[in-house]
């Protein structure tokens, strides 16, 4: 065996505040450009993304080119649901959490819109009297339509907040937490709906409430109003998350826990309103599926959904350890989602390919991202 | 016995900007146990992770029986023979005592685990150990934390150990498990082991070891036979060193109490302490890794819990235990370890050092960010923090640069007592004299701020008064003038006052 070389030869001998002065500039163009990347990359994924999409089409089938206005919409209206499912999950994993109930509580609170909209007690009550008649005596079946919604956000908030309380309170990790909840929830909207689909008739429900995502009905509306909805929605959580103290902690309670603490941040309050931020954001989603069934709460609904809202937070460049991710990328991750899916059917590829396809393309992106982020930081420690 | 066991011969480490070892020599034979002894951060354990494979050595030599040795990871090692029994048991805690000391060197037949001979080796293992009547088949995790040495030093012999490490192993022991485990020791030497023995304690030390070599800053202090030497000369060679021209002598008039702590106990420690903290002084606490010092002012602050006692500032009244509290009330502390607690080092310099206290920037919760980059950029500069902005990542920074973003974070916070605990660990000569300057201006300002320190020299020159801390408790508050290096050591390692735990009883 070779003896060991003399690697400190040559070395000089330079303080640490030498080193940083050194490499200053150097430093400060690489960390622009690493932020100019993180801040891109969602967007050039979905270039990408849709330029084979149209690519494939332009080549294989010129009579029928995929991007077209009507197609354009249709993507923006399918990514309705998850986008805004989406905005809540963002904030849950920055703080290093996760929520896969989800998509049970979407369907729990679609369902419940659904019950409370048709203003009579559910038949799931028939067996309690007592219940029953304490809902009556709430006026639960004759609520106005706007104190219904208000009513179903509030549910999602309180749905959150439950998660949030078990997780901080029993000192469980989220994923089985919401795991748990996951069929808890389920469960709950399968009794409401006395296991089937509730539908709402009647003229006292207003379109307001049912057409959120139909085609737009004049040129200049471009995307249906529930897209409009999710940016807007989207650019005030997105400056939430910047511009509050409440989005300074959450990414200091994703980053490192201890420091938050450390620093007096009220770690297990906080958890509980992020958990209950994303409820509202997941009723929300059950207000949009509501719409998506014409004035229908589907207990089934919203199956895997909760996946596909992690999917899109990751795929935007947020982390699943925490810290890390962004509001435009998250809903830019969504839409990538919807296209290769929307790309894939236009395609006429059967579902099984499909499924492949997007599960490999997600392994992708988020290796490739990663690779790209680990080779950054290489470069940056010395 | 002509040719040592094995031999390490000038051997040097650099870790960034800090030289770990330099030229550093050791030898020891079969049937020799060896003490390593030296100050926290004095080398011995980036030295024995140079033995141990985890360490490639920048310069220097190996040899074992006589053969070059240079093995290029943990596993090569094991396989050439030599063993560490950590502090931290490195056992596989829901695994049965066998499968614990078989771990990684099954036996197998055509593939399939040999139970038997399994059984036989285990066995046969801890029959040496005097522990033949250990169960095989309990989990590991369930046993006794002295049983569970005995499961990795038998791990090691079925390892065919030739040399063996022992680092720190009394520090969770009792007295009797440890002379057992003494009885132990002595009998592996008997059988022609080699070991290198490391603790704080040092009559442990004089009472198990033959030879001993102290470290120093990286560099052999002394070495040379212990029936040769007195524990005075080698507590003088451990911390006997040329103060640098690093300290600020300026010497400060303390000024009245302001935080008064009684009879204050933690889960474990600290133990019924006491003591006043004044504004404007330096008070040192000092002691062994473990002593209870971190523990301590973490339940000052309200991170650990408070079983008894109470901590009470004078003007702002009892403190709640909560971190939050503690900072409205003027109380701050920086972490003892800046990666995993102190700092989000994903996080922008901004981000970390605001994070305590951002209520100076927020009206109804939103925040204007330019106010706060102009009021972090202020603080850079003062503390010299060298970063391209306040944007910056803190992991980009410098450890010096972190640091000083921590300590930033209590002026920022307008912290009026200041707990600082090991603020100069792992950051450069520079930073250090930067940092001890600040410490300076802080209390000359008025500031109370309480240090704890594993490094003699700095808790000497920069403090007004120290106290010692040994188990969980606080022995004994002088004077800074009234202590010296000798004098901490031998009250940190428990030897002037006669206490039950003392081991070994070689005085």
């Amino acid at each position: 065996m070779a003896p060991y070389v003399e690697l400190t030869v040559g070395e000089v001998n330079m303080t640490d505040d030498q080193r940083t002065l050194g490499s200053l500039g150097a430093r400060t163009a690489q960390t622009l450009a690493s932020r100019a990347w993180s801040f891109l990359a969602p967007f050039v994924g979905l270039l990408v993304v849709l330029s084979v999409i149209q690519a494939y089409h332009l080549i294989w089938k010129p009579d029928n080119p995929f991007l077209k206005t009507h197609q354009l919409q249709l993507i923006a209206k399918q990514t309705a649901i998850v986008g805004v499912g989406a905005l809540g999950m963002t904030v849950i994993i920055v703080s290093g959490g996760i929520d896969l109930s989800a998509g049970s509580l979407i369907a729990l609170t679609s369902v419940l819109l659904a019950v409370l909209l048709r203003r009579e007690v559910p038949a799931c009550l028939d067996d309690y009297p007592r219940i029953a008649a304490a809902w009556q005596a709430l006026a639960l079946d004759r609520l106005p339509v706007a104190l219904a919604v208000f009513f179903v956000l509030l549910a999602g908030a309180a749905a959150g907040a439950l998660n949030g309380v078990l997780i901080t309170g029993l000192r469980l990790v989220p994923f089985i937490v919401t795991l748990g909840a996951m069929l808890i929830y389920r469960g709950m909207a399968e009794w409401l709906a006395d296991q089937k689909k509730v539908m709402v008739v009647g003229d006292h429900v207003p379109d307001w409430l049912t057409t959120l995502l139909d085609a737009p009905t004049s040129p200049w509306q471009l995307v249906c109003y529930g897209v409009w909805i999710v940016v807007l929605l989207g650019i005030l959580l997105a400056a939430v998350m910047r511009y509050t103290v409440f989005g300074r902690y959450v990414f200091a309670i994703g980053s490192n826990e201890p420091t938050a603490r450390l620093c007096g941040v009220n770690v297990p309050r906080m958890k509980i309103a992020i958990y209950a931020l994303g409820g509202v954001f997941m009723a929300l989603a059950g207000i949009f599926d509501f719409n998506n069934l014409s004035a229908q709460g589907n207990p089934t609904s919203g199956e895997g959904l909760e996946l596909d809202m992690i999917a899109a937070v990751v795929i935007g460049g947020g982390s699943l350890s925490g810290g890390r991710g962004s509001i435009l990328g998250s809903i830019i991750g969504a839409l990538t989602m919807t296209t290769l899916r929307s790309g894939c059917v236009y395609a006429g590829m059967s579902n099984p390919v499909q499924k492949l396809l997007i599960g490999a393309i997600i392994i992708a992106a988020v290796a490739i991202d990663q690779g790209l982020h680990r080779g950054r930081k290489q470069r940056h420690s010395f | 016995m002509n040719e040592p066991r094995f031999s390490m011969s000038g051997v040097a480490k650099r870790f960034g900007g800090t030289q770990a070892l330099a030229d550093v020599s050791l030898a020891v034979n079969a049937g020799e146990v060896h003490a390593l002894i030296g100050e926290n951060g004095a080398g011995k354990s980036t030295l024995m992770k140079v033995l141990a494979g985890i360490h490639a050595p920048d310069a220097g030599a190996m040899a074992l029986d006589g053969k070059t040795y240079a093995p290029n990871g943990p596993a090569a090692a094991r396989q050439a023979g030599v063993a560490m029994i950590h502090q931290e048991l490195s056992l596989a805690p829901h695994l049965s005592v066998e499968a614990n000391i078989l771990l990684g060197r099954e036996l197998r037949r055509f593939g399939v685990v040999n139970a038997a001979e399994h059984r036989r080796l285990a066995r046969a293992a801890l029959a040496r150990l005097g522990q033949a009547e250990l169960p095989l088949d309990v989990p590991v995790g369930s046993l006794p934390i002295a049983q569970q040495q005995l499961v990795e030093i038998a791990r090691a012999l079925v390892s065919e150990a030739r040399v063996m490490v022992f680092d720190e192993p009394t520090s969770s022991l009792t007295e009797d498990d440890t002379r057992r485990l003494f009885e132990v020791i002595r009998e592996l030497r008997a059988s022609g082991m080699a070991i290198v023995y490391i603790s704080h304690f040092l009559e442990e030390v004089a009472a198990v070891s033959d030879r001993y070599t102290v470290l120093r800053d990286g560099r052999v202090a002394s070495n040379g036979d212990l029936r040769d030497t007195t524990l005075d000369a080698i507590v003088r060679a451990m911390v006997g060193r040329q103060l640098e021209e690093l300290f600020p002598n300026a010497k400060r008039q303390p000024g009245d109490v302001v935080l008064e702590v009684k009879g204050l106990s933690g889960r474990e420690s600290p133990r019924d302490v006491d003591f006043d903290l004044c504004a404007g002084e330096v008070f040192g606490l000092a002691g062994l890794v473990g002593a209870g010092r971190s523990e301590l002012v973490r339940c000052l602050y309200g991170l650990e819990p408070i079983r008894t006692g109470r901590v009470r500032l004078v003007r702002h009244g009892q403190l709640r235990g909560a971190a939050g509290d503690s900072i409205a009330r003027g109380v701050g502390l920086v972490s003892e370890d800046r990666k995993s607690e102190g700092l989000a080092v994903g996080l922008s310099i901004a981000d970390n050092l605001t994070l305590s206290k951002l209520s100076p920037f927020s009206r109804f919760g939103w925040l204007n960010l330019r106010a706060r980059e102009r009021d972090v950029a202020g603080w850079m500069r003062r503390l010299d923090c060298k970063a391209w902005g306040p944007r910056q990542a803190v992991e980009q920074l410098s450890g010096g640069n972190q640091q000083k973003v921590a300590i930033a974070r209590l002026l920022h916070q307008q912290a009026d007592v200041l707990l600082l605990d090991e603020p100069t660990r792992g950051i450069d000569i520079g930073a250090k004299a930067q940092v001890y300057r600040l410490l300076g201006e802080l209390a000359s300002s008025g500031k109370a701020i309480i240090m704890v320190s594993s490094y003699l020299p700095e808790l000497l020159n920069v403090c007004d008064r120290i106290g010692v801390m040994c188990r969980g408790r606080l022995r004994e508050v002088r004077s800074a003038d009234a202590w010296d290096a000798e004098s901490i050591m031998h009250c940190a390692t428990g030897r002037e006052i006669a206490a039950p735990e003392n081991v070994g009883g070689i005085n």
